[in-house]
């Protein structure tokens, strides 16, 4: 956490005044918040709890959905339906989404996810979204040349592998099931959560390699 | 044909992907936690949110950070709805 | 209109005027519809302070890489999820 993380339990305003190494937005940020709890729009209370919420979020919630989905063929395909309904059956966060799908990565198939408009992301699943995945580079090569954008990211798929790439454009939310590793039948469920990265569930990456 | 200034699907670039991370600052969460309670209570929505956003202006669109424009856009989206007045928050930073 | 996962659509080429969800790269574009999702709040009404309704149908579209990159040579696919009223029927 960063270190001019505070807790905000009590009315005091936020100091408007910037401090060094900060850009003028992060003033005007408190001074937002001050104004709107002032104007009883609402309360710092609200505010700390939605950061608490953020903070939680983690890729390690995604990846015991995917490990779920390896270990039990039924549950994948409900994932691959409704991953909102299969998340909630794993007692997971789904989000505010309203829906989330999983798009299955097979031998034949390898997907990435983008939201080339803005930035949309399944945060409740993978926590906040890496800048990459907001930047203009990655918002505009994704479509137009995703194995040019894979290789950056250090992944080569072979020829015959098909590149699906699914642009988030409204307010469904996709989260991809990379496929699951050669020799890891001994793994158990919690040790196959671990293997999954969150690299791994946007497409553009494969799971980490078991030693 | 004219694209938003948003609408970043095959935009010509030759830029490389950085792939450097930063964890986000105190003010950063702030932003996204402000955004998201104004959206709970009823006093703005996710559309208007993206709207807001794709008014920016090219340049300042290219220049911002990420949760800059999410500054801009709560910003020019309270002043729309009369939430806040124009210069309010310029006042209470240049106190 | 309403369609059925298989059906061949081309978005519409409208310009942009107003917020909407449909990237100009798709516009003009054919494609295949290969989900049919449910219904959900028109963002083009709900960002101008309306509350969206009706609701609109929302589809996945399947499009060939080469369609909307001509200088793809491959056989790879991009797919965006696009509503009812931005799509037409190619048979």
């Amino acid at each position: 956490m960063s270190d001019h993380h505070h807790d905000h339990d009590h009315d005091h305003p936020h100091d408007p005044v910037g401090r060094a190494g900060e850009p003028a937005a992060a003033a005007r940020v408190r001074a937002l918040e001050d104004l709107l709890v002032e104007k009883g729009v609402l309360t710092h209370e609200e505010v700390r709890a939605r950061i608490d919420w953020l903070v939680s979020r983690t890729p390690a919630h995604g990846a015991r959905l995917v490990a779920r989905a390896w270990i039990d063929p039924a549950f994948k395909e409900r994932a691959l339906d409704d991953a909102r309904m299969a998340a909630l059956e794993l007692g997971l966060d789904p989000g505010e989404a309203p829906q989330v799908i999983a798009l299955e990565n097979t031998p034949d198939v390898h997907h990435m996810v983008v939201c080339t408009l803005c930035s949309c992301y399944p945060k409740a699943l993978l926590g906040p979204p890496p800048d990459w995945y907001k930047s203009l580079p990655y918002r505009s090569r994704a479509v137009s040349d995703p194995r040019g954008v894979l290789e950056e990211f250090g992944l080569e798929l072979d020829d015959d592998v098909e590149v699906r790439v699914v642009d988030s454009t409204a307010d469904i939310r996709y989260i991809v099931i990379p496929e699951r590793p050669a020799g890891t039948d001994e793994l158990d469920e919690g040790e196959l959560a671990a293997i999954v990265t969150r690299d791994s569930m946007i497409g553009v990456a494969q799971p980490s390699t078991v030693h | 044909m004219e694209r938003g200034v948003h609408d970043r699907g095959g935009w010509p670039t030759d830029a490389p992907i950085d792939r450097t991370e930063h964890e986000l600052a105190d003010w950063e969460l702030r932003m996204d936690a402000i955004e998201n309670v104004l959206e709970k209570r009823g006093v703005m929505n996710t559309d208007e949110m993206r709207r807001g956003i794709e008014s920016m202006p090219l340049e300042a669109y290219e220049a911002a950070s990420y949760y800059e424009r999410w500054l801009f856009t709560v910003e020019t989206i309270l002043e729309e709805k009369g939430v806040i007045a124009p210069g309010e928050i310029d006042a209470r930073v240049e106190a | 209109m309403t369609f059925a996962a298989g059906d061949g659509v081309r978005v519409a080429e409208r310009p942009h005027t107003g917020h909407h969800r449909t990237p100009g790269y798709l516009k003009g574009k054919a494609g295949r519809i290969a989900r049919v999702h449910g219904t959900f709040t028109n963002p083009e009404t709900r960002a101008y302070g309306e509350d969206g309704n009706p609701r609109l149908r929302l589809y996945l579209v399947e499009f060939d890489g080469s369609d909307v990159w001509p200088a793809s040579t491959r056989s790879d696919h991009v797919y965006a999820d696009l509503f009812e009223h931005w799509l037409e029927p190619v048979s």
